[in-house]
């Protein structure tokens, strides 16, 4: 059979005998995007799995050479899409803190309900897809029912249901609708009644535990060699939350429990996810009774200028750790902004811990690890 | 560890005065930034992470610049059982053949950090098992994010 | 076919060798148009009851309810341009589908829909039932081959893997039951079970055997949670990426009339095919096409059921389940059955 090559690589002559090269993606439905997976695999075996990158790269980093600090925050919204809040936040909160901006009260605790609702309507749907990825469709609407929800209460303060923009450096962009505090009130009241149900259909499937446990295993030192972060580095048992290292918004004013697990497999990974959706309700239901009055920003310069210097900002995305990285020679413009995405560092180690399962494994195993590709192809 | 502890470490490790040493600032940055020579990088690196008083295990970032004159890295380094970070900083003037010391076999997050970084800003990392192109085709001309960088068609320029 | 009268009219103008050819290729041509129909809504009611599981409407536009939404979608796919890949293997990828279709339709023949509605009553009718099911796998072997698709081959070779194994279950676990019956034609079958259907009558055994059957049935029709063939989060489509328009429809449509095959063979072999539960309705005739259709139709939704709730095994994990549990249950299920049957410790009414 006729087999796709790299430019670089003769996969024929390497080969024994019994492997062959397939491509998986990058229009398949298992990787979610555009992305392209070389697999060179024994029977159903995976032998080896090379990530070929790159198809929606939009190349942000340069764009924001050229654009102001307002910009920039637009640009984040298409990098992990499913975060596009947080994102939004992490260059705001680098710029605010270049500027040593002390931003109102108010706007911490909105932005800290927000982040968490967001990670909910990420989880939510990465719970479905999960479901979709190992074969049982039906859960892919039970989550989107939910996440309905939480994009309707988006929609209603910030005028967008998946890229807000609500954030600007020195605040938000408008006040909260009047409605949100109940809205998010019966979300809450909504969304604990069903988050038993997700484990009632999934996650006791003695099915689904057969294909989940004992699979992709990362040992807690291979997920910090590998830069892992976020649920995939929790469930090795690296305690790596920034919500708890690096405290910021509101953040450092809540009690929750960073969910660890120490099995490292794909099912640890997918407890690990809904133990943070409880968590992330726990942080909302603390903050939503208690949004201080005050302004929703402060006023900044039509132009902002950040002084000259670096400025790293970390901040906790559905994904893992999100870093920003802006290097300011004190113009209007940034000299060099880098994302460090969640996606790239998470992605890297798929080739480590999907070989040698079969190709069922690697879909479940990929599902688990919640790869957004226009997080890593930025 | 505090920055000045962690200053006074590493400056333990270089004591010969004759030869360049690591230098320190924190100056407009959050952290503490050591720029090093790039015939240094890996010595120091495998120090950082392997000395247990550093013990800097995680490469949480790394990032390619263009300084305009110079081409340069900069690793992002946190310690997951001290808790502390530090930025090390690395330049070459060399803009035809820029060339580092590859840090994939300490941190294996940077084999495909280092290949964007190829990628963009064409800089190689000398001991990569895979030093290709990351996001871009093989047959593009030209890298990127270098300030220098210029393309008529895809580019539009304020 | 008892319908006496058809058969004395074509005789009455016809020679007999004639007529009785006149008469195969009406009933053969009824059966067509009936199954593809019946093939056509079982499609509407596997969406319908997914959509149902999944808090969607599902169809509603196309006539009242979205009746017709499938015969629509038929007629889409008849008109749709058949595409495939340049070095296929033509013969045996234009050959593979009528495989699929044509052994999916020839099972429908034994049924006995009741007393006097079945085609084709011979004395193996449950060992012909189980011999044609089987040779719907090369077809999908076939398409996986022909088609010169890597994903396509992966999905053929799993689907043969798996139907080959799950063979043997589904046959012995009717075979359980023809301990019971002491025939393997289905008329008689049912007519033994007008003392009580042979789930009961067959009681612990027989429930046994019900189960695995209904288990290796599924998997003999490559549905959730076994479909491992088409495993669209894997494969894509599986051994029928290439095929699009009618030659896909054939795929599609078999793999409902399987279902259905599955179902009406539990129906017959299990809960007494036409028979009316107590005898109710024994001297209505034709009521019997109800309570099979009833019966037959319940165990569709359980399947549906499956589908729409499990996950997917992984394909090491089908084959466990296969030969390290399924069939020693079932050679041990059936010795008890034979013991019950020597003992005759058997429910009768």
């Amino acid at each position: 059979m006729e087999t796709a090559t790299l430019n670089n690589t003769s996969p024929k002559s390497n080969f024994k005998s019994e492997e062959y090269f397939i491509n998986m993606g990058p229009q398949h439905p298992a990787t979610h995007g555009v992305l392209r997976l070389l697999l060179t695999i024994d029977g159903e075996i995976i032998k080896k799995v090379e990530p070929d990158l790159g198809y929606i790269h939009r190349s942000i980093e340069k764009m924001c050479e050229k654009d102001s600090y307002q910009q920039i925050v637009h640009l984040t919204d298409r990098m992990d899409y499913l975060s596009s809040h947080i994102n939004n936040e992490a260059v705001c909160l680098a710029v605010e803190n270049a500027l040593e901006l002390e931003v109102p009260e108010r706007v911490q605790v909105i932005r800290t309900i927000l982040g968490e609702l967001t990670r909910l309507s990420s989880h939510m749907l990465w719970w479905g897809v999960m479901g979709m990825d190992v074969g049982a469709l039906t859960t892919y609407f039970y989550g989107f029912r939910d996440r309905e929800m939480i994009n309707d209460i988006f929609e209603e303060t910030c005028g967008a249901r998946l890229t807000m923009n609500y954030n600007i450096p020195g605040g938000l962009m408008h006040d909260i609708h009047p409605n949100f505090v109940k809205r998010v009130k019966e979300f809450i009241a909504h969304f604990k009644t069903k988050l038993p149900e997700y484990d009632r259909l999934l996650t006791g499937n003695v099915i689904f535990q057969k294909r989940t446990k004992g699979v992709g295993i990362l040992s807690k030192e291979d997920a910090i060699n590998f830069g892992a972060s976020g649920p995939v580095a929790r469930a090795s048992g690296y305690s790596c939350d920034v919500r708890k290292y690096h405290p910021y918004s509101a953040l450092d004013k809540v009690n929750f429990k960073e969910a660890l697990d120490t099995a490292g497999d794909s099912f640890a990974r997918y407890t690990v996810r809904i133990r943070e959706m409880w968590e992330s309700l726990s942080i909302i239901e603390q903050l939503i009774d208690n949004i201080p009055e005050g302004e929703h920003k402060v006023a900044t310069n039509a132009v902002i200028k950040l002084p000259k210097g670096d400025f790293y900002q970390k901040v906790e995305t559905a994904r893992g750790e999100l870093g920003v990285y802006i290097i300011s020679t004190g113009t209007k413009n940034p000299h060099r902004v880098k994302f460090r995405s969640p996606g790239l560092s998470n992605l890297s180690l798929l080739n480590h811990i999907a070989v040698g399962g079969k190709i069922g494994d690697l879909v479940a195993t990929m599902a688990t690890i919640d790869i957004v590709v226009p997080d890593i192809d930025r | 560890m505090t920055n000045e502890a962690l200053q006074t470490t590493i400056e333990s490790w270089f004591p010969d005065p004759e030869f360049s040493q690591p230098q320190f600032s924190e100056e407009g940055s959050q952290f503490l930034n050591v720029s090093v020579e790039a015939d240094q990088l890996h010595e120091l690196m495998q120090l950082l992470k392997h000395n247990p008083d550093t013990h800097f295990d995680y490469l949480f970032c790394l990032t390619g610049v263009d300084y305009g004159k110079e081409l340069g890295v900069v690793y992002h380094l946190e310690s997951t059982i001290h808790r502390h970070i530090l930025v090390v900083k690395v330049q070459t003037k060399d803009r035809e053949n820029p060339i580092f010391d590859s840090v994939q076999d300490l941190w294996a997050t940077a084999n495909f950090h280092e290949r964007e970084v190829h990628d963009f800003f064409g800089i190689k990392f000398r001991n990569h098992p895979n030093m290709k192109r990351l996001f871009l085709s093989e047959d593009w001309e030209g890298f990127p994010l270098r300030k220098d960088y210029e393309d008529e068609i895809n580019m539009v320029v304020k | 076919m008892k319908i006496l009268s058809i058969n004395e009219w074509l005789l009455s103008f016809m020679p007999a060798g004639a007529a009785s050819i006149t008469e195969m290729v009406l009933i053969a041509l009824i059966y067509l148009t009936v199954f593809a129909v019946l093939g056509l809504y079982l499609v509407l009611l596997e969406r319908k009851v997914a959509a149902w599981f999944q808090l969607r409407l599902g169809p509603n536009r196309v006539g009242y309810k979205g009746m017709f939404q499938t015969l629509a979608d038929a007629l889409k796919l008849v008109s749709k341009e058949l595409t495939g890949t340049v070095k296929a293997d033509k013969f045996l990828y234009n050959l593979a589908p009528y495989f699929v279709i044509i052994t999916a339709l020839m099972a429908l023949s034994v049924f006995p829909f009741t007393e006097n509605l079945q085609a084709f009553d011979i004395n193996i009718g449950l060992f012909f039932l189980i011999a044609i099911s089987s040779i719907g796998v090369i077809g999908i072997l076939l398409g996986g081959w022909g088609s010169n698709n890597k994903f396509a081959l992966i999905g053929a070779m799993r689907s043969g893997v798996q139907t080959i194994s799950y063979e043997l279950s589904v046959g012995l676990s009717l075979l359980t039951m023809v301990i019971l019956t002491g025939s393997l034609q289905l008329s008689e079958i049912i007519e033994v079970q007008k003392n009580g259907w042979l789930i009961v009558q067959g009681h612990i055994p027989a429930m046994i055997a019900f189960m695995i059957y209904m288990i290796s049935g599924t998997a003999e029709t490559n549905r959730a949670p076994f479909d491992m063939v088409e495993a669209e989060s894997e494969l894509g489509a599986g051994y029928h990426t290439e095929y699009s328009g009618m030659k896909f429809a054939y795929f599609f449509l078999a793999e409902f009339i399987n279902m259905f095959i599955i179902a009406a063979i539990a129906t017959t072999v299990f809960f007494g095919g036409w028979l009316s539960p107590f005898g109710i309705t024994e001297s209505i005739p034709f009521m019997g096409i109800f309570w099979f259709l009833a019966k037959t139709f319940v165990l569709v939704f359980l399947m549906m059921w499956f589908r729409w709730t499990f996950p997917r095994l992984r394909v090491d994990q089908l084959l466990t389940l296969e030969w390290k549990y399924l069939l020693p249950i079932n050679l041990v299920n059936l010795v008890l059955m034979a013991v019950i049957v020597w003992l005759n410790i058997t429910i009768q009414f």
